[in-house]
Parts: C-alpha cells; structure tokens; sequence
C-alpha cells in the first residue's frame, strides 16, 4: 500500500510532459467525445439532422444510464 | 535512473485507439446487464404511464413522447445496446484521454493503478455523486414541463461530483510530506464532502414520483439503473488496463522491473 502514498521516497514516474500538440489534439479529440456523449444524453435532432429518430432509438439507453428524459 | 527515463511512454493515439475500444466493451457488457435488469422494469412503467394517459384523456393524443411509435418497443430495446456501446466509446476516450493527460499527475509507479484511480474516480464524480441528488427515474415519473431544468441541474451535479474528487485529491496532498496516511485520508473525505454538500444544498430538490407509482418499482429500477452504470465503469477499467498491459509488454522487462 506504501506506494499509493506520497512519500517522498516514492516520486512520480519521470515521464516526459505532455507536448503541447498532444494537448491541442486532446482538447479536439475530448470535444468529439463529448459531443457524442451529448448525441446519446440529450440530442433530439438538432446534431443527428435524423428528426427524433435516434433520440427515440437510445430511449431506453437514457433513462438505465440515470439521464433525466422526461 | 538512465533505466527509468528508458522507459517508453505509448502515443496518444495508441492510448486513445485502447480506450475506445474498452469503452466499447464496457458499453456492450453495461447493455447486458441493463437489458436483463431493467427491461421489464421500463416495461412495466411504460404501461402506468399509458394508463395514467389513458384515464386522463381518454381518446385525447397521448403526452407524445412514447406513443409516436417513431420506434417500437423492440427497437428501443435493441437501442439500449446502441446507446450503452456509444455512451462507453465516448467515456473511454475521455478515459484514455484523461490518462494521457493525468498520468505524470498520478503518483503511483503502476499503470494499472492509475487507471483503476482514474475510473474510480469517474465512478464516484460522474455516476454517485449524481445519484444522490438526482437518482435515474423509469418512464412515468417526471414532468416533462421540467425536462430543461432538471437537464441543467443534472449536468451541474455531473460536473460538481468531478470537482469534488478533484477537491479530495488536492485535500490528501495538502499535509506537508511525511503526515501519516489517514490524516492524507481524512482530508481527502472533507475535501470532498464540502463540494459535494454546497452541491447538494444548492441546487434545487427534484420529487415528482407520483403517489400512485409503486415503491418497489422505482427502487428495482433505480437499482438496475446504478448497476448498469457501475458495470460499465468497473469494466471500463478493467478492459483499459488490460489493452494498456498487454501495450506495455513491449518494453524492456528492466525499465519495467525498475518502475515498480
Ligand atoms: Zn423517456
């Protein structure tokens, strides 16, 4: 358990830092993500263009992953 | 330390390529678990709602929302898998995505570690956390007058349960170095708990299950609901550190032996 802790003896790995092309592509990549995440939780066609189709398609997916629905 | 700084650290794009398809794992076991655990149970809430409509307008157009019958009750059903695998995909490159980032911020010598740390941490921020406020409701309770506020407050609660494992983490590491492990442990507890209390007290209370909608519908439901989302963040974590073991193999056995 000691190496959860911080104690000095135990440094964190000596990993380079993240380039700063790594994190543009990160905060990209993340904004997909969440986009798609949004498709799943919230989207009632406004990003789909399918109509209420897939909002009514993941119905049962919304309300079992806790999402309010209505 | 020339074996330490050896040792290769894998793309971002490896990372994410490893997330996503652990999300897509996690998502489709999270589908198994839902459908056999709260098919019956969105069923069974589904026929209060129509009969509730039904004995309040008989005749009339129903609320709108199910009776369309834009998809049948199969689809939805097979839907459910759709939406847990997509909703796993996006949460594991954000996954693999908060890794790449995070990971000199862990101060553990153990991928796998982090990655547990990691999902645990999403388990607690994005799914508890939420459930205590504002826990998942069936068909049938809710006012769809509210659908935005409630919508708003649940993402505020989303966000507030991230910052308050974020408050927790900073609180352990605040006792200068050498404070013993259950002083690091017990700030962490307050460090959370206050974010999560102005949280809590903040935002506006939600209770609209009708008097009439069975109690041990709602708790079954809610059950198969925490579930569904506790199997896909356990597995989530499971899978990413598996693909990222098996994407580590590859590294010289010394930088590894060093790590840890
Ligand atoms: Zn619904």
């Amino acid at each position: 358990m000691s190496n959860l802790s911080n104690t000095p003896s135990v440094r964190p790995l000596d990993q380079p830092a993240v380039s700063a092309r790594v994190l543009w592509t990160a905060a990209g990549v993340g904004s997909l993500l969440l986009l798609l995440a949004y498709l799943v939780a919230f989207d009632q066609g406004a990003v789909s263009q399918g109509g209420m189709y897939l909002h009514e398609l993941l119905h049962d997916g919304r309300h079992l992953l806790g999402v309010p629905c209505h | 330390m020339s074996l330490r700084s050896a040792r290769t650290t894998p793309s971002y794009g490896s990372l994410l390529l490893r997330g996503l398809l652990a999300g897509l794992i996690a998502g489709l076991l999270a589908g198994v678990f839902a459908y056999a655990t709260g098919e019956s149970r969105i069923d069974a809430a589904i026929a209060i709602e129509e009969a509730a409509a039904h004995a309040a307008a008989p005749g009339a157009a129903d609320d709108g929302h199910h009776d369309e019958e834009l998809v049948s009750r199969t689809g939805q059903k097979g839907g459910l898998f759709l939406a847990t695998a997509l909703y796993g995909v996006a949460m594991g490159g954000l996954l693999a995505t908060a890794y790449t980032l995070l990971r000199r911020r862990l101060r553990t010598p153990s991928d796998t570690r982090a990655v547990f740390g990691l999902a645990a941490a999403a388990l607690v921020g994005i799914v508890l956390v939420p459930f205590g406020k504002y826990p998942a409701n069936p068909p049938a309770v809710g006012d769809p007058a509210t659908i935005n506020q409630r919508t708003i407050a649940w993402v505020s609660i989303v966000v507030i349960g991230l910052v308050a494992v974020w408050a927790g983490v900073v609180a352990a590491r605040a006792p200068r170095s050498g404070a013993p492990e259950w002083l690091r442990a017990a700030a962490a507890l307050a460090g959370f708990l206050v974010v999560v209390a102005i949280g809590y007290v903040l935002l506006p209370t939600v209770d609209e299950v009708p008097a009439a909608f069975p109690a041990s519908l709602l708790w079954t439901f809610r059950l198969a609901s925490l579930g569904t989302q506790v199997t896909l963040w356990t597995m989530l974590g499971l899978a990413f550190a598996a693909l990222l073991h098996r994407l580590r193999r590859d590294v010289p056995a010394e930088a590894e032996a060093v790590a840890v």
